[in-house]
């Protein structure tokens, strides 16, 4: 296995690692109870790096996806992006950084069924406030990057498990993000598809994408180059 | 991200549920539709109704008797009708003493049955002078209006409106026959033409003789030496407040009463139009409200919809926030919705409102009036509708935290 950093001190890289998490808590209250669903987690991710996060459910690692996404923000810590903190951003602010830092690749696609192939991948663009005609561009640029280039005018309802996937992965590209975060990208496609979508990512890494890909399978975290796993809030070294 | 690209979106989920937006649509448009109709028939009502006031003569004062009982309270029954004389219409005619008058015509009339051959028809017999012509704006279709020698000859001369000119003499020429009114003989000689506004006031049902004939041969006995009203004619619209004053004045003095025991009463043309104004504006306020309420239960519809979708559409919600949504994004594009269906509520109700105006002018005689106030008025207020209606939904559309909305199946 190549190096598992678990501490910010112990980037070897000479640039800024792209994420920097230091002593990330966050912590769930309900009524009287406080649930700790991440406790002090260290975590940096380099540029091009192919990590996976493996943990079984309810070790949090559906937490540390969404503040590793910026969808929600830690209680405590502090996470770097790129360079910047994002650890006490509000909304707007998140909702910029999601724009154009990352790139999210979901278990259940998240596509939107009335649109087409095309307008779901040209929506990250709409809101980056690209211009119609760059986004119709780029937008077929993705989709012919993940080979659907002769689908781009189907509705996901046309398109199989896989193919739907890879519109959604096209859609993650699409921005040209700093991160790619896949929230268990197989979790719902069969054996044939999920190589298929796999296959994609090892690619897109060959290319020098940083991948940050979230799961309870063994042979999908395999694929990383790098595996942490998580337990109960805490991350740990890796390996299997 | 600009508002084209909002609208746009707005009308791509709006397309995608299209059944549900058209009937959330539908209340908004019933509701413009409702209050454009119950509006533009009371300003259709309001405008035939000063049209006709206005067409009974211009710069008119009215004076009638007054059945108001004195104040030793003898008077009363048939003694109430004869307060109004020629010695009265003499005085008026005096310049020096209603100088802004410009004509005054006396009048009694009664009902009479008109025998022409074979054919009855009742009518209403008017006795008058030949200024009642000029001073009621009426115009001769055929023939002549009695003259003066008439008058004072007590000829037996008839002038017939349109309605019996048609119903005694269907299509033949009546000028110059002779037809029957109660045990009297007498020879048509005019055709008055038709005023049209028949649905309030029949003014074609009626025959004119000069007011000697009339007080000699056909006025009931107890009733002949007196009047039904005086018309007084203003010199014109500026001095008709002058000249209703006068003929106050000189009436209150020549029958020695006070205005607390009148045994007259003055109006005009503008006071008559005033009331009637002040009539419609209260049945328009009246009906246009309750057509309001349904306005409203269309706005609540639009809002209640607007919640079902926002709840609907919380993991699209979620998934537009992840892809870089900002709150205030997500709050247009649902408020933007929200604008769409009650303006295009508006729209679609200005356009039925527009064809049942059409539609009802002829059924209901009275002209149903959709002005462009009304029609810009609708628009602005269903649009209104929509973005108030939106309001609420789309802050909450707003304020779900992604994670939550990525959540939710």
């Amino acid at each position: 296995m190549t190096s598992v950093l678990t501490t910010t001190d112990a980037a070897t890289t000479a640039s800024a690692p792209l994420i920097s998490m230091t002593d990330v808590c966050k912590t769930y209250e309900a009524g009287e109870i406080k649930v700790d669903a991440l406790s002090e987690v260290n975590l940096t991710v380099g540029g091009g790096d192919y990590v996976a996060i493996m943990g079984p459910s309810g070790s949090g690692k559906s937490t540390l996806m969404h503040i590793l996404g910026c969808l929600d923000v830690p209680t405590s810590g502090r996470y770097l992006l790129n360079g910047t903190d994002v650890s006490a951003m509000n909304e707007k602010q998140l909702a910029h950084v999601r724009n154009a830092e990352i790139g999210f690749v979901f278990q259940q696609f998240n596509l939107l069924a009335s649109e087409t192939a095309l307008r779901n991948v040209e929506l990250p663009l709409m809101y980056a406030g690209v211009r119609p005609a760059e986004r119709h561009q780029r937008a077929l640029e993705a989709l012919d990057r993940v080979g659907l280039a002769d689908r781009v005018k189907h509705r996901p309802g046309e398109l199989s498990g896989g193919q739907q996937q890879r519109v959604s992965v096209a859609r993650a590209l699409v921005t040209n993000p700093a991160l790619l975060l896949a929230d268990e990208p197989t979790g719902n496609l069969d054996s044939v598809s999920t190589k298929d979508v796999l296959n994609l990512l090892d690619e897109l890494h060959g290319q020098g994408r940083t991948i940050v890909l979230i799961t309870h399978e063994h042979d999908v975290a395999a694929r990383a180059a790098r595996v942490t796993k998580i337990m109960d809030g805490r991350l740990s070294e890796g390996g299997f | 991200m600009p508002l084209s690209e909002t609208i746009r979106t707005a009308l791509r989920a709006l397309n995608a549920r299209r059944l549900r937006s058209l009937l959330t649509v539908l209340g908004i448009l019933i509701g413009i539709t409702a209050v454009m109709l119950t509006v533009g028939l009371g300003q259709g009502a309001q405008t035939a109704i000063t049209g006709q006031i206005n067409s009974l003569g211009s710069n008119l004062i009215v004076v009638s008797p007054s059945f108001q009982s004195s104040s030793s309270g003898i008077r009363g029954g048939g003694t109430a009708a004869t307060t109004l004389t020629l010695a009265d219409v003499e005085m008026l005619n005096q310049k020096s003493i209603v100088p802004d008058a410009s004509a005054v015509a006396p009048v009694s009339s009664t009902s009479a049955t008109l025998v022409h051959l074979s054919t009855n028809w009742t009518s209403t017999v008017v006795g008058t002078t030949p200024e009642w012509a000029s001073v009621r704006a009426q115009k001769l279709e055929t023939g002549r209006f009695f003259s003066a020698a008439d008058l004072n000859n007590n000829a037996p001369v008839a002038v017939i409106g349109s309605t019996v000119a048609t119903q005694l003499f269907s299509t033949s020429s009546p000028i110059g026959s002779t037809i029957r009114i109660g045990t009297e003989d007498f020879a048509v000689i005019g055709v008055l033409a038709a005023t049209g506004t028949s649905s309030f006031i029949d003014q074609d049902n009626q025959v004119v003789v000069p007011l000697t004939t009339y007080q000699g041969r056909l006025a009931p006995s107890a009733t002949a030496g007196s009047l039904t009203a005086v018309y007084v004619q203003a010199s014109s619209a500026k001095t008709l407040s002058a000249a209703y004053s006068e003929v106050q004045n000189a009436l209150l003095n020549a029958h020695r009463v006070t205005s607390a025991n009148q045994d007259f009463t003055v109006s005009t043309n503008a006071s008559l139009v005033g009331v009637a104004t002040t009539l419609t504006n209260v049945l328009t306020a009246l009906l246009g409200g309750i057509a309001g309420i349904s306005l409203l239960v269309g706005a609540i519809g639009v809002m209640n919809i607007m919640l079902v979708s926002v709840s609907e559409r919380v993991r699209e919600i979620g998934l537009r926030k992840a892809l870089g949504a900002t709150p205030a994004v997500i709050r247009r594009q649902f408020l933007v919705e929200a604008a769409i269906l009650g303006l295009l509520g508006g729209l679609l109700g200005v356009g039925l409102g527009m064809l049942g105006a059409l539609a009802l002018t002829p059924v209901l005689q009275i002209p149903v009036e959709i002005s462009w106030t009304a029609t810009a008025l609708a628009l602005t207020v269903s649009l209104a509708i929509g973005v108030l209606a939106g309001v609420y939904p789309a802050s909450r559309a707003a304020r779900l935290a992604p994670i939550d909305a990525l959540r939710s199946e």
